[in-house]
């Protein structure tokens, strides 16, 4: 096989290539979000109860198993989608996410020192309100962590999505292929690459921003 | 006032942690809840926010059920100081302390504020306050902890072992500021403390309880020490009661006689002596240490201060000083660990007023005694 280098293909498809980049990142945040928001609920369900820990947790390493391929190519069989709605990568992502982020979650909050949630029942929160602006803020470091994990494996995973049809920087990279556009290809996957390190430091960053009292050093006196 | 009524508590895996508690907690004064580990202090003390709630019997908070209220609602009225302090790791100092404030409506700014004044109240520097949890000491996190109970000014504080986490040099430090913030602020203290010394020392009145959750005696702590209800609050109570309780009597009967003092520094002869010892005293009469009639000869003549035999504690004559101040047990203990076996007695500024000796306090002591002060 001969692999062409048309380097002007990369100007003249600059459109192409950001409709492609925004198509990526709509298709691969939006399941990340809504497996976050999913999460938190369930591992704090999985925090509280037992029973709800004994099925969550085992649940989610066995879902996390399942390779990605089975899982897209499953969903239109178990959602009667169609076999090129982006619903049938996103909903795996959603999926992943939420297995990668239950436990986190779950043991995060149930690392929170039992003092401290004493301490904050006993000044009079409520409990949702306690659950919102104590354990969850004391979570946000292991979250964080989980996300940047499930936010790169869903960029790379959303360009698997292209073999079943749906959009993104992964169609540019099985159409490069086709066409023996080493350009198209290659600028695909550096674009994938890169897009992912920067959301990976931006969360890193915000991760920081939100969590000051984690880099405080133990022990200092005066 | 806060009255139990009846109150049992059994947890549903069956064990009674309270057994029909009948006891009252009246306004002002601090009431400390002691006993051995396990005996349903803290369940005690946590029915009384409902943070748990009896299976039996009521409890009332100024005559009102407090099954009638909302319980956060009834939490920020109630200050509760848990053992280590349970800070809020995330949030800074002076956010810890203004967290009853905020849920209360206030706006941050008056929140912080009124953070900023209980944080000058309880003796915190206020550099600390930008600072988060993990940066203090254990004792400073503890001060922090009582500032966030404060903060709404409610009447009632609870307080689990506040003290019991921290090194004993600090723990005296943060009893001496109880009181001190008590007698300013007059609130009613449930204090609980599986330490005796610490119950005698600040309360007013002290519950103890026997495993099971049943109060064994309600007193105050110097009719505990001198009339142990049976043989549990005895043997808890300790061996040295009989010590303990000359801490309850004053010592103002104890005759202070003169002492003989040389000036640090200055020029001494051994006729200066008395009984061949003297106190070292500082510009202002304060007592530095004893130099001996064998110590001074080594001395050339004038008075070191930095080779002096160190004294042994010191007996205030002047009782605002601290809570053994001008008692018996104050000045025998001021006689007992001196070198020269003369206690210095000195008075609310430090200086030297005289000695008592050990023969004096006992002497006292049998006056009180024939008087009917102590109680028999
Ligand atoms: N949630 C619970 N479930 C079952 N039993 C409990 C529970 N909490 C406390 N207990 C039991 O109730 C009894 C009283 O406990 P509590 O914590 O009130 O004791 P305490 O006097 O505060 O002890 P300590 O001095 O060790 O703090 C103990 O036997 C304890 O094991
Ligand atoms: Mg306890």
């Amino acid at each position: 096989m001969n692999i062409d280098w048309p380097w002007p293909w990369l100007p003249a498809n600059t459109d192409d290539i950001a409709e492609a980049t925004g198509e990526h990142l709509y298709l691969a945040l939006l399941p990340v979000l809504v497996g976050l928001l999913v999460s938190i609920p369930l591992g704090w369900a999985a925090s509280r109860w037992r029973v709800a820990r004994g099925i969550l947790v085992p649940l989610a390493g066995v879902l996390y198993t399942i390779p990605s391929l089975a899982l897209i190519t499953l969903v239109p069989l178990v959602l009667g989608t169609q076999i090129i709605d982006p619903l049938n990568v996103q909903v795996p992502l959603a999926v992943y996410t939420i297995a990668l982020l239950v436990r986190s979650v779950s043991d995060a909050l149930r690392a929170v020192p039992s003092e401290v949630t004493a301490a904050a029942t006993a000044v009079g929160y409520r409990p949702l309100h306690r659950f919102l602006t104590v354990e969850l803020p004391l979570a946000v470091p292991v979250i964080v962590a989980g996300l940047r994990v499930a936010v790169v494996s869903a960029m790379s995973l959303t360009a698997v999505g292209a073999l079943v049809g749906i959009g993104g920087l992964g169609q540019l990279i099985t159409e490069g292929f086709l066409r023996n556009n080493g350009v198209e290809l290659v600028a695909a996957i550096v674009l994938i690459v890169v897009i992912a390190l920067i959301i990976d430091a931006l969360l890193l960053l915000v991760g920081r921003i939100a969590t000051p009292w984690t880099r405080t050093a133990k022990g200092v006196n005066s | 006032m806060i009255e139990f009524q009846a109150v049992t508590k059994q947890y549903p895996d069956g064990t009674v942690a309270v057994d029909n508690l009948d006891l009252a907690v009246e306004d002002g004064g601090i009431t400390v809840f002691v006993g051995p580990s396990g005996c349903g202090k803290t369940t005690s003390l946590r029915m009384i926010n409902r943070m748990i709630d009896p299976t039996g019997g009521r409890i009332l908070l100024d005559g009102k059920d407090i099954r009638e209220s909302d319980p956060p609602l009834l939490r920020r009225g109630i200050g509760y100081v848990i053992q280590h302090a349970g800070l809020f790791p995330h949030r800074t100092v002076l956010d810890n302390v203004a967290t009853v404030p905020l849920l209360t409506g206030q706006s941050r700014r008056a929140a912080r504020s009124r953070a900023g004044e209980l944080l000058e109240l309880v003796g915190l520097p206020a550099k600390l306050a930008k600072r988060y949890p993990a940066q203090l000491s254990g004792g400073q996190q503890q001060r922090v902890g009582v500032a966030r109970a404060l903060a709404a000014d409610p009447p009632v504080l609870l307080m689990d072992e506040p003290f019991s986490a921290v090194d004993p040099i600090v723990r005296d430090d943060l009893q001496q500021q109880l009181l001190r913030l008590q007698s300013e602020l007059d609130k009613t203290i449930v204090f609980v403390t599986h330490d005796i010394d610490e119950a005698i020392k600040l309360g007013d009145r002290v519950a103890v309880f026997r495993v099971g959750g049943r109060l064994a005696q309600y007193d105050d702590p110097s009719a505990l020490l001198a009339r142990p209800a049976d043989d549990f609050v005895s043997s808890f109570v300790g061996r040295d009661r009989g010590y303990r309780a000359l801490g309850f009597l004053d010592a103002g009967g104890v005759p202070v006689g003169p002492v003989a003092t040389v000036r640090a520094g200055e020029q001494a002869t051994a006729d200066q002596l008395d009984d061949g010892w003297a106190v070292a005293v500082d510009a202002e009469n304060r007592p530095l240490g004893w130099v001996s009639a064998e110590l001074l000869s080594t001395m050339d003549g004038s008075v070191n201060a930095d080779r002096l035999v160190s004294g042994g504690s010191l007996f205030e004559v002047d009782s605002s000083a601290g809570t053994t101040a001008g008692s018996l047990r104050n000045a025998l203990d001021a006689a007992l660990s001196s070198p020269s076996a003369v206690g210095i007695a000195i008075d609310g500024d430090g200086a030297v007023v005289g000695g008592v000796t050990a023969d004096t306090v006992l002497a006292a002591l049998a006056d009180a005694r024939r008087a009917g002060e102590v109680p028999a």
